[in-house]
């Protein structure tokens, strides 16, 4: 901690994420005022799976709890949400993902944290967000036969009369 | 068994001019079915839980003679109490058709009567009556334990005036 | 007959062991001890369960989609819903949400309304629990005991807000109702009833040596695993972590009052048992403490724009609900209308160590378990 007194965390993960990884592996960082001012890091899709294990590994960051995890529909884009917590260094992490719009995909963090899983298949269920190497990606909300998914905004219901 | 009703005394034989009275068989049956009323224990959203209530100490369901039963088998009222999704709209109509003959349905609250707050969402149906036919409907988010109460209560009514008359109660 | 006759030896087969067959039993959607529509596919050897996959979804209700047509006021009734059981933290964490984008104060009275209320919520959620719980197990009379309870924190929060169980009281700014007169004083009298009530709950059940034996040692896991499946609440004070939202990450006027985090280390369903009667005293506390502290008069609201739009952007808040934390993440796009909520519900997260637990259980256990990780399903279905 004394070697890091003039850094903020913010500045202390990217250091620690860019260190490792490589500056590209993080596409924005910044202080989310609105949400209790969390640092909140937009890290690239293609490296996301290697960097989760590492913010769950590494003895500096150490987030071992997953709070939520989400996705949301921008109509140009989708975003993934994380929000991680870590016990022993009492810190707040959000992190984003952009995806496309046309078959949006990340990989599973379902191995990393186990409470990624029905999340991730929740995710999957309503917005149709796949999850490459997830164990049992399949509808959890809805019945298997369901067709769409809802909480796209451009869903149309079938059978809006029942 | 031969009854000489000579040999009984005149006392006894007043208690019982005043006691035995005629009536139809159905009459009497309504009379018991409506007075052992034994709901299936299925909850499905926040109305259950008023309906746990209803059935707990203060408002004690059981004096109406209407005892919780967990199984479709041994019951003859469903108290629909809740949302009715679409996933649970198979099952809940299979459980219906597992219960014995005559069976009551109740739809408690506003959920279950016609959507509710929820009548504009993906996945929910907006009335049990779709799926099941309804006996009575208890207005109310979630309906509180008097209107559970009432709502049994006109069952009965129903069930008793059914029997007596021979006549149908149903939607106009 | 055939039976009593020694059996020739091309009948014998050889090795003669216990052979069981696997089977699988379906447990729900209407099953009395899953609280709801909760199914549950158990694959079974004998008594011990192999594997067992949950399936809920039969509450299902799309909040989240019919919240982006909202605004934010009239969500909020949508978040009484989810956990019925306590609804008032509910509000709470919506509200507290969008104050947090918005930057509003919120009026000291208001405040303590709102701890009032939760608190007393909690308790009748735990409440609740304990004697579903109970009667799960085994035992009728204490579900009697507990809902007759129930109903005065019931009658108190009827009063204070017009509804039994889904309120609707809080409001982005405050509250919608202040405290009737003689409120205030009803609530310190049901706090020195209940504390006098409590220790007749244990007398009654916690003692009991057989009800001892069903629950220690039952669904028991470590630190790691509760982390590692994002428990929350009693599920991960159970295995000793001493965390607590509204100590640790104060909100509201938390931070004023003197209470106690109570954790186990067993990590098994009697520690969630105790856990969750200590809450209760806990929670009696903190509304001692309140009810003294409440301010004579003041606002119940706060100054807020008649049509509330919260600026650009996305926020995320937890908080702790009976169950566990609680959060709601809202993306606004300065509209009055959110772009998307996104709820964390503690039950369907907790639930999610459920089919881990089990493996290896015994099927008598199943209910124990499962009771135990206290869940209400309009919450985990959403």
């Amino acid at each position: 901690m004394e070697e890091h007194v003039q850094l903020t965390p913010l500045e202390r993960y990217v250091t620690r994420i860019g260190e490792k990884f490589g500056e590209s592996a993080i596409e924005n960082a910044y202080i989310n005022e609105l949400a209790k001012h969390v640092p909140t890091l937009v890290i690239q899709k293609e490296q996301w799976k290697e960097v989760a294990r590492f913010l769950k590994e590494d003895e500096s960051l150490h987030f071992e709890y997953l709070s939520n995890l989400h996705g949301i529909d921008y109509e140009d884009r989708m975003e993934m949400y994380y929000h991680f917590y870590s016990y022993k260094h009492r810190q707040n992490l959000a992190v984003k993902i952009v995806l496309p719009r046309e078959n949006p995909s990340v990989c599973s963090v379902a191995e990393i944290w186990g409470g990624a899983d029905w999340s991730e298949r929740e995710t999957y269920d309503l917005l149709g967000i796949h999850f490459a190497g997830h164990p049992n990606l399949t509808r959890i909300m809805l019945p298997d036969d369901w067709v769409g998914y809802p909480l796209r905004k451009d869903y149309v219901e079938y059978d809006e009369e029942v | 068994m031969e009854l000489n009703l000579d040999e009984i005394a005149p006392e006894l034989r007043e208690e019982l001019n005043r006691n035995v009275l005629f009536t139809t068989v159905e009459t009497v049956k309504g009379w018991i079915r409506s007075n052992s009323l034994w709901p299936l224990q299925f909850g499905l959203a926040c109305c259950a839980i008023e309906m746990m209530s209803t059935g707990g100490a203060r408002y004690d369901l059981d004096r109406f003679g209407v005892i919780f039963r967990a199984s479709p088998r041994q019951s003859d009222l469903m108290i629909v109490a809740g949302t009715v999704t679409k996933k649970m709209a198979p099952l809940l109509r299979r459980l219906y058709d597992q219960m014995p003959d005559p069976k009551w349905v109740i739809a408690m609250g506003s959920c279950a009567t016609a959507g509710g707050p929820y009548v504009k969402s993906y996945s929910v149906v907006k009335g049990v009556d779709q799926i099941v036919p309804v006996d009575v409907y208890i207005p109310g988010c979630p309906p509180n334990p008097a209107a559970l109460i009432y709502g049994i209560n006109k069952l009965q009514e129903k069930i008793r005036y059914e029997a007596k008359t021979g006549k149908r109660v149903t939607n106009p | 007959m055939l039976r009593n006759q020694p059996p020739t030896e091309s009948v014998i087969s050889p090795a003669p062991e216990i052979r069981t067959e696997e089977m699988l039993l379906n447990v729900g959607p209407q099953h009395p001890s899953t609280h709801g529509v909760f199914r549950l596919v158990v694959k079974i050897e004998g008594e011990t369960i192999k594997e067992a996959v949950p399936v809920m979804g039969y509450l299902h209700r799309g909040t989240e989609k019919i919240a982006e047509n909202l605004t934010y006021t009239q969500i909020i009734p949508y978040m009484d819903r989810l956990d019925y059981l306590a609804a008032m933290t509910n509000n709470y964490v919506l509200c507290h949400a969008v104050e947090t984008m918005m930057g509003l104060a919120i009026p000291e009275r208001a405040d303590y309304l709102r701890i009032i209320a939760m608190e007393l919520n909690r308790i009748a959620s735990h409440l609740v629990w304990w004697g579903t719980y109970l009667l799960d197990i085994g035992a009728m009379s204490p579900f009697l005991y507990a809902f007759r309870d129930r109903e005065s924190i019931l009658d108190l929060l009827n009063e204070l807000c017009g509804a039994r169980m889904t309120f609707n009281y809080m409001r982005i700014g405050g509250v919608k109702w202040d405290a009737p007169p003689g409120w205030i004083e009803k609530v310190a009298n049901f706090v020195q009833y209940m504390k006098k009530e409590l220790p007749n709950y244990h007398k009654l059940v916690s003692g009991n040596e057989i009800f001892i034996h069903r629950l220690a040692g039952i669904g028991q896991y470590d630190a790691d695993t509760a982390l590692h499946y994002s428990l929350s609440g009693v599920m991960l004070r159970c295995t000793g972590i001493k965390w607590d939202l509204r100590r640790d990450e104060s909100y509201s006027l938390y931070d004023r009052f003197e209470f106690e985090i109570p954790t186990a280390v067993e990590g098994d369903c009697l520690a969630r048992y105790w856990l969750r009667l200590a809450e209760i005293e806990q929670s009696l506390r903190i509304l001692e403490q309140a009810v003294q502290q409440f301010p004579a008069d003041g606002e119940i609201m706060g100054k807020v724009p008649r049509v509330i739009r919260p600026p650009a952007g996305e926020t995320y808040v937890r908080i702790e609900s009976p169950r566990g934390e609680i959060g709601v993440y809202i993306a606004s796009q300065g509209k009055d209308k959110p772009w998307r909520l996104k709820l964390r519900r503690p039950s369907f997260m907790n639930l999610q160590i459920l089919p881990h637990l089990l493996v290896g259980a015994n099927m008598a256990n199943m209910v124990a378990i499962l009771g135990s990780i206290d869940i209400v399903l309009g919450e985990v279905d959403a």
